[in-house]
């Protein structure tokens, strides 16, 4: 179907375009023009941009499906405005065979909502120890390798996983954290969880993994992207690593902007995350390496979690927060509050994890898919259970206000979320 | 800022839960109710009938002797009706979930939760769950408070000592993993004691430790210098080997309280201990039994301080 949409601000952060016009689209393509549309869909008083790109979404399938289902969680993405998500391999079990992950890939096209990329498993079951079959896996669909959130501490099985994947030019996605270093711990070691008597993770933890992480990626040559930064010193870590010339890039949560530690509160079970939440300086610092470049990418890193484990001690709760339907009002105020342009912003949600990703989406140009955005940059609506499509009502957000709202998302040309 | 859980809108104490965020006047509240009772213990007839026909639910998710029976006595004191339940044994283990736990026992009538769980924050949990007129008190939540027992050590310094204002404190020992230092700490910043001092080796204490207040000091002989109060804090088992500390002895030998380091301390310290004590590892037993000790005192005072806690929550006292 063709279609074509005006009167918008079109917002292209890959050509910095930001300007009142018309985007014509036909076979699911953006076109140079169009003579007569099927349909027309009014943009007054809207933003147009590439529909977001999210590195990092849980839909918790196969096996955990009573936390959330591919519909729900399909469904709250495109109403989120992300047409294109990695998942990460910790499902039950794992993505480490390939016929797990056809299963998925062909489930969520079944679906046509968001377009799903797996990210493989980078051992067996996500244990440390083998090497999964990562031809066989990409071959299957994978994008990526990855440990998700599971421990490697076997540092000989790391340099030999890079080698392998970087053998046949596969990433390795890796979230940098000291195994032993973390263990037992639930929140950032730092005054507030000596104030709470919660266990710390010291942020060494993750500077010590990134320091290994990043000398691994130098001997092996492969392309290595960190994941969920969370300091302030694993800032300064990538960007000499960038300065020096390596091919690394990296990401961060989007919570991570815009919380800390203090947050937690009076245990506040939603504030359990993964990484933790750090101090009020790391934070700062993130958002600030975001806005500079050093921090390629914002990711949701959406965890659906059930009402029963979070009703949990803080330190019991299981990690993570739902967030596909936060990411675009969340990356709008961590702009507004930096001095931003929209297409600065919108950058790190769209041509940046692009690139990362390796695909052609992310930017608004004829040949082009036409997965794109459409939202109400001034619209205010608050965050209720209700509100929420995803089955994970978790979120630290509950009750906030926030600005920003889609009013339509469209994946290939198709109109696959409009609010009403 | 979230509401306040421990006080209603009108500033009383509906549940304790930590001392930290109470104000000055509502523990002096405690420590002056608690004064009061401490006559009720020394009658022949140790009752009086504040919170008759009031059930209290002692809630024990992790095992402890001495705490639950000072609490069950001050609520026969105060003429309620205990029940105690060592949850640990029983519904946890057959996977009911806390709050269903405490659901349940909310349908048969409680007015008090006394709660000890293993794991911080847990009397949070409960509290933001419990009916309007039921009332938690948190009587240890793993590393991170023990509210009463704070206020005992607050009760028994000020027994002995008076004004908090020109007084040194010093604590020694495991702080990392303790949540009665914690709570006495919050004490007596609140109460503007003089100075709060931590004594232990970097590897019992935690990050960030000073922000609460406190100075800290890993040679115990300049830690307990000039100080009034010495609190001696339990070396658990657990911790007294492997990568925190190498052996219980050569704790001893650089932490533990001798006659000889108490003598650097003013001479008329006092030396407390939350119990139950490690001769030998902690504290040399000459100290323990010795004339500077308030380490029974501080047992008996504790009932009189768990009476008004529960009391003020609960009987509006």
């Amino acid at each position: 179907m063709s279609l074509l949409i005006r009167g918008a601000r079109v917002v292209d952060p890959a050509s910095g375009r930001d300007a009142p016009g018309e985007v014509a689209i036909a076979a699911g393509r953006i076109v140079e023009r169009l003579e007569r549309p099927a349909r027309v869909i009014d943009g007054h008083g809207l933003v147009l941009a590439p529909a977001l790109i999210d590195l990092s979404a849980r839909l918790r399938e196969p096996g955990d499906e009573y936390k959330a289902r591919l519909e729900s969680e399909l469904e709250a993405a495109v109403a989120g405005g992300v047409a294109s998500l990695a998942c990460p391999p910790d499902t039950d079990p794992p993505l480490d065979e390939p016929g797990l992950v056809d299963m998925l890939r062909r489930r969520a096209r079944a679906l046509s909502r968001a377009r799903v990329y797996p990210v493989g498993a980078l051992t067996v079951k996500l244990a440390g120890e083998q090497l999964t079959e990562m031809v066989e896996l990409a071959a299957a669909g994978c994008v990526a390798f990855s440990q998700a959130n599971a421990p490697l501490r076997d540092t000989q099985v790391l340099w030999r996983a890079m080698q392998y994947a970087a053998t046949f030019g596969f990433p390795v996605w890796l979230r940098a954290e000291d195994a032993w270093l973390a263990a037992g711990g639930v929140a950032h070691d730092g005054e507030v969880a000596t104030r709470l008597g919660l266990p710390g993770v010291p942020d060494f933890a993750e500077t010590i993994a990134l320091a290994t992480a990043l000398t691994l990626a130098r001997a092996t040559g492969v392309r290595l992207h960190v994941c969920r930064l969370s300091s302030a010193a694993a800032v300064d870590l990538v960007r000499a690593a960038k300065r020096e010339g390596l091919t690394v890039s990296c990401d961060v949560a989007v919570h991570h902007l815009h919380l800390s530690d203090a947050d937690i509160g009076d245990f506040d079970a939603n504030c359990r995350l993964e990484p933790p939440l750090r101090s009020a300086r790391d934070r700062e610092a993130l958002a600030a390496a975001l806005a500079d470049g050093t921090i390629d990418c914002v990711v949701s890193d959406h965890t659906p979690v059930d009402e029963d484990r979070k009703q949990l001690p803080f330190g019991e709760a299981e990690p993570g927060a739902s967030a596909l339907e936060l990411l675009l009002p969340l990356v709008l105020r961590w702009a507004a509050e930096r001095g931003l342009s929209l297409a600065e912003a919108l950058a790190r949600a769209t041509s940046g994890p692009a690139r990362v990703l390796g695909v052609e989406a992310g930017r608004i140009a004829p040949g082009a898919p036409a997965d794109l955005v459409l939202f109400d940059p001034q619209e205010k609506w608050r965050v209720t259970r209700e509100a929420l499509r995803s089955q994970g009502k978790n979120t630290p957000f509950l009750g906030h206000e926030l600005t920003g709202r889609v009013r339509a998302t469209l994946v290939a040309g198709n109109v696959v979320y409009e609010a009403r | 800022m979230r509401p306040d859980l421990q006080l209603d809108a009108e500033g009383r104490l509906r549940h304790l839960l930590s001392i930290e965020g109470l104000p000055r006047e509502v523990i002096e509240r405690i420590l002056a109710t608690a004064e009061s009772f401490a006559g009720v213990t020394e009658r022949d007839i140790k009752k009086v009938p504040l919170l008759r026909g009031k059930s209290v639910f002692n809630l024990f998710f992790e095992p402890s002797t001495r705490t639950r029976t000072t609490f069950e006595i001050a609520a026969k004191r105060l003429s309620a009706d205990v029940i105690n339940l060592n949850i640990a044994a029983s519904s946890q283990a057959k996977g009911e979930s806390l709050l269903d736990t405490v659901a349940n026992l909310s349908a048969m009538q409680a007015d008090i939760f006394v709660v000890r769980h293993a794991s911080s924050g847990a009397p949070y949990l409960i509290a933001r769950h419990v009916k309007p007129h039921e009332h938690v008190i948190n009587a240890g939540d793993g590393r991170h408070a023990h509210p009463t027992q704070g206020l005992l050590d607050l009760y028994t310094i000020r027994h002995y000592k008076g004004d908090f204002s020109p007084l040194v404190v010093a604590i020694v020992g495991d702080l990392a993993h303790s949540r009665v230092a914690r709570s006495l700490i919050h004490g007596l910043t609140t109460l503007g004691t003089g100075e709060v001092r931590a004594i232990g080796p970097q590897t019992l204490l935690p990050t960030g430790l000073q922000a609460l207040g406190v100075r800290v000091f890993h040679d115990i002989r300049t830690g307990l210098r000039d100080a009034d109060v010495i609190v001696m804090l339990r070396l658990q088992n657990e911790r007294m080997s492997g990568a925190l500390l190498p052996s219980a002895q050569e704790y001893f030998m650089s932490y533990g309280l001798t006659a000889e380091r108490l003598a650097l301390a003013k001479p008329d310290a006092i030396v407390m201990h939350p119990g139950p004590m490690n001769r030998g590892v902690e504290i040399d037993s000459a100290v323990a039994d010795g004339p500077h000790s308030v380490i029974l005192p501080q047992v008996t005072f504790g009932i009189a301080v768990r009476m008004a806690v529960m009391s003020i929550v609960a009987g509006g006292a």
